[in-house]
């Protein structure tokens, strides 16, 4: 019988943890995919980070380091700096990403560290168990913000694509999201290109990942996926901010 | 045959103090002599005072910080004023009377008195009044072989600025013979 | 040996860590140890090395954490307040047991403190720098010719025994100038790192570097399997100088700049007849007890200096554990103690004696 579907390679047969309904198993076997077609897992090296999906490095076949929270980015540029041949990629959520690693992440965009960065963002903290993340939208209600994010007090969002294709180290900069097929192959397509400018030398390149949390925000997968759609991506639209091979443009 | 010292030289900033007293460091280590450099570090450098402490010696150096100095290189009134009470009795000390005024007080230590920044001027060695204070304390005291010193010279200018060799040279002969 | 040259503590410092192999330098600029990264920031480039200035000290020691998950020797240096700063990466190395080399050239605290020489990092660098049950291997240099030497003993150790090692030093002796001899021969292979995150090339099993372990009774027996590698270096890595200690009535217990200050009261009591001699450990963890064990015996005092209010001074009474009466001596917040004030401190309590 022929083979019509199987874990990629540089996937762990093992089962993952996340909840039912959660984006980042379609995220990581979209990463494996990447990292298959381009023949490149003997030498990749992956970061994990803090946050829901700190067991990352159990779930890939290609070395793995696991990284304090929102320090990838400089454990990254440690690891790419002894080996330019190395293909390293970061996996990180909004908190890591966003709040505690901002300086990580700006830093390590702005000097071009040829890295690959697979960002998460939830707009939640998911696994301490449902507060604001630097990514949560004006109003929404988490466990730290009970009464709505309110930004007299809380501040605004990060749009993190917009704000790092203003540095001219960033090769790539695309936001994406996973809510359905075509969106998927859209991600896939795009993680895959951000492997591709890491190995060409290009610079820093980052996919922000547009994801759900069902169970930090109450709802069931589906309406999560409804929900990401009515208020995620007007506040986060999807696109291309930065790509230095194709000038700035959007989807 | 060398002699032991523990020299402080003390002035403003810019004026070549921890340069002068790197030339007697490594003019003592030509010499086979153990040797210590310690300066005094941080905003101070920046145009405010400078000093730094510097060790001969025939055994290993312990404190490298030179305390009760048995010489005192003075190139600033501040520095005069601050460290003249400590001077070993019997102690040397040195002053560029061309930026000091004031008369050493204390009876029990020697008093050398030398206008090197206008010596320095005056011989064409403008800026290296240090080098005139290296080469009158060596003509004083003898810290060293005159080939130590020289090596001592060679060794402390910077292959950048191999150019000023000639002219460090110059000014310690001026102070030497002053 | 080469020709002695004159260099300063930190400079010769970073030129001793390339002579050992050291190809990888992440720091931040801090006074009193900005000329170790001047330092590398010249030289890394014509060795064909990484020097690259961090956006802080906590992205500098994960950059460290990053170059030695993949294998590299590698290193940062600070000064205090930086240390603090690095002390979250220093738990994960330790965490992750990987080899790193973490330079302190000390200044005063707390806070800003002070840009002066100190000692006030002892228990830092001791006890824990960082969170969690773990030891670092501490290096205490007490002359430029001993930071050169010490630090590819460092690099050595921290391979060997996968973990941290720290050298701590201070803002005199990474500021002097003292004749030096740098190795000869630099270091030209290193020890192989089989657990090394560098790529599997699909020949091994992929390999991970992590120091989260979620289920209790898996980090408490991994916690058991690394307090048995650090009860071995306990056994067989103390290093002490032992200085006029055989007819010692009193010794002096000091290390780094203090011990070198010591060393001159010393010599001065000596000269009046005083028989005081001086441990100056070399190795801060491990601590050299075995060297206050063989002394205690026959020595009526002890007495600990240091640049700090006392911190070793625990470790001396712990080793000397009641049986002789141990004194402390120390001046802090910048201030280098003068040898006369440590002679009058010795004769205080040979008086006594």
């Amino acid at each position: 019988m022929a083979t019509l579907f199987s874990k990629p390679h540089a996937m762990a047969d093992v089962p993952l943890h996340y909840c039912p309904g959660c984006t980042h198993g379609i995220v990581h076997r979209l990463i494996a995919e990447a990292i298959d077609d381009l023949g490149i897992e003997g030498r990749t090296i992956g970061i994990a980070p803090v946050g829901c999906s700190v067991f990352a490095y159990d779930y890939f076949n290609c070395d793995m380091v696991e990284a304090a929270h929102g320090r990838a980015p400089a454990v990254a540029t440690g690891i790419k700096r002894v080996d330019p041949d190395h293909v390293v990629f970061t996996y990180q959520g909004d908190g890591d990403l966003a709040a505690i690693g901002t300086a990580e992440t700006v830093h390590a965009a702005t000097r071009g560290e040829n890295i690959t960065v697979i960002f998460i963002n939830n707009a939640i903290y998911g696994m301490t168990g449902g507060q604001m993340a630097p990514t949560s939208l004006p109003g929404q209600v988490t466990q730290t913000t009970p009464y709505g994010r309110d930004v007299k007090t809380a501040g605004y969002p990060i749009r993190v694509c917009e704000m790092l294709s203003t540095l001219d180290g960033v090769a790539l900069a695309q936001r994406v999201t996973v809510d359905c097929v075509k969106n998927v192959r859209t991600a896939k397509k795009a993680i895959k290109k951000a492997f591709e400018y890491q190995i060409e030398g290009l610079g820093y390149s980052i996919v922000e990942v547009v994801s759900s949390c069902p169970t930090n925000w109450g709802l069931s997968p589906k309406d999560a996926l409804e929900w990401l759609r009515q208020n995620m991506l007007p506040y986060y639209p999807l696109g291309v901010y930065k790509d230095v091979k194709e000038g700035e443009s959007r989807e | 045959m060398s002699k032991s010292a523990n020299i402080l030289l003390a002035g403003f900033g810019g004026q070549g103090i921890l340069f002068a007293g790197k030339v007697i460091a490594y003019a003592g280590l030509m010499d086979g002599m153990e040797v210590s450099w310690l300066p005094s570090y941080g905003p101070e450098m920046r145009g405010g005072t400078a000093n730094c402490s510097v060790c001969l010696s025939s055994t290993p150096i312990g404190s490298p910080q030179v305390v009760t100095p048995d010489v005192l290189v003075a190139m600033n009134l501040p520095s005069l004023d601050k460290f003249v009470d400590a001077v070993v009795p019997g102690g040397i000390i040195l002053v560029d009377s061309s930026l000091i005024d004031k008369k050493v007080e204390r009876t029990d230590v020697k008093t050398i008195y030398i206008p090197a920044t206008k010596i320095a001027e005056d011989s064409g060695f403008k800026g290296m009044a240090n080098m005139i204070m290296v080469g009158k304390l060596f003509s004083e005291i003898k810290f060293c072989s005159e080939e130590s010193l020289d090596k001592g010279i060679l060794k402390s200018v910077p292959p950048k600025k191999e150019k000023l060799i000639d002219s460090n040279r110059g000014a310690v002969k001026v102070g030497i013979e002053s | 040996m080469s020709e002695r040259v004159l260099m300063k503590g930190n400079e010769a410092l970073a030129e001793a860590a390339i002579s050992a192999g050291c190809r990888h330098f992440f720091g931040y600029p801090i006074t009193p140890q900005t000329e170790v990264a001047a330092y590398m920031a010249k030289r890394m480039p014509k060795v064909g090395g990484t020097y690259l200035q961090a956006e802080s000290e906590v992205s500098a020691i994960n950059m460290v954490l990053g170059a030695s998950s993949a294998g590299a020797r590698v290193m940062t240096s600070s000064s205090s307040p930086g240390i603090s700063l690095k002390s979250e990466g220093i738990s994960y190395l330790a965490g992750s047991d990987l080899p790193a080399l973490i330079i302190n050239v000390q200044r005063a605290g707390p806070g800003l403190g002070g840009i002066q020489p100190s000692q006030a990092d002892y228990w830092q660098a001791t006890r824990s720098t960082g969170h969690g049950d773990f030891h670092i291997l501490v290096l205490a240099p007490s002359t430029v010719q001993e930071m050169v030497d010490l630090v590819a003993d460092a690099f050595d150790l921290g391979d060997k025994y996968r973990m941290p090692v720290m050298i701590l030093s201070d803002g005199m002796l990474g500021q002097m100038m003292e004749p030096v001899s740098l190795p000869e021969k630099a270091v030209e292979s290193l020890p192989e790192k089989p657990w090394a995150t560098n790529g599997h090339k699909n020949q091994r099993k992929h390999n991970v570097i992590n120091s989260l372990y979620i289920n209790p009774p898996e980090l408490e027996t991994l916690l058991h399997e690394r307090y048995k590698k650090y009860d071995h270096i306990n056994k067989t890595e103390q290093r002490a100088e032992e200085y006029l200690t055989d007819d010692a009535d009193l010794i002096i217990v000091a290390y780094g700049a203090s011990s070198r200050v010591s060393r001159s009261a010393i010599d001065m009591a000596r000269a009046e007849g005083i028989k005081v001699g001086m441990i100056r450990p070399i190795t801060l963890w491990p601590y050299p007890v075995d060297y206050i064990e063989k002394n205690v015996n026959h020595v009526n005092s002890f007495l600990c200096v240091e640049m700090s209010m006392g911190q070793m001074v625990d470790d001396v009474r712990l080793a000397v554990n009641g049986r002789k009466p141990v004194s402390f001596f120390g001046r802090t917040g910048g201030i280098i103690p003068t040898p006369i004030e440590v002679l009058n401190e010795i004769k205080k309590i040979a008086g006594g004696i």
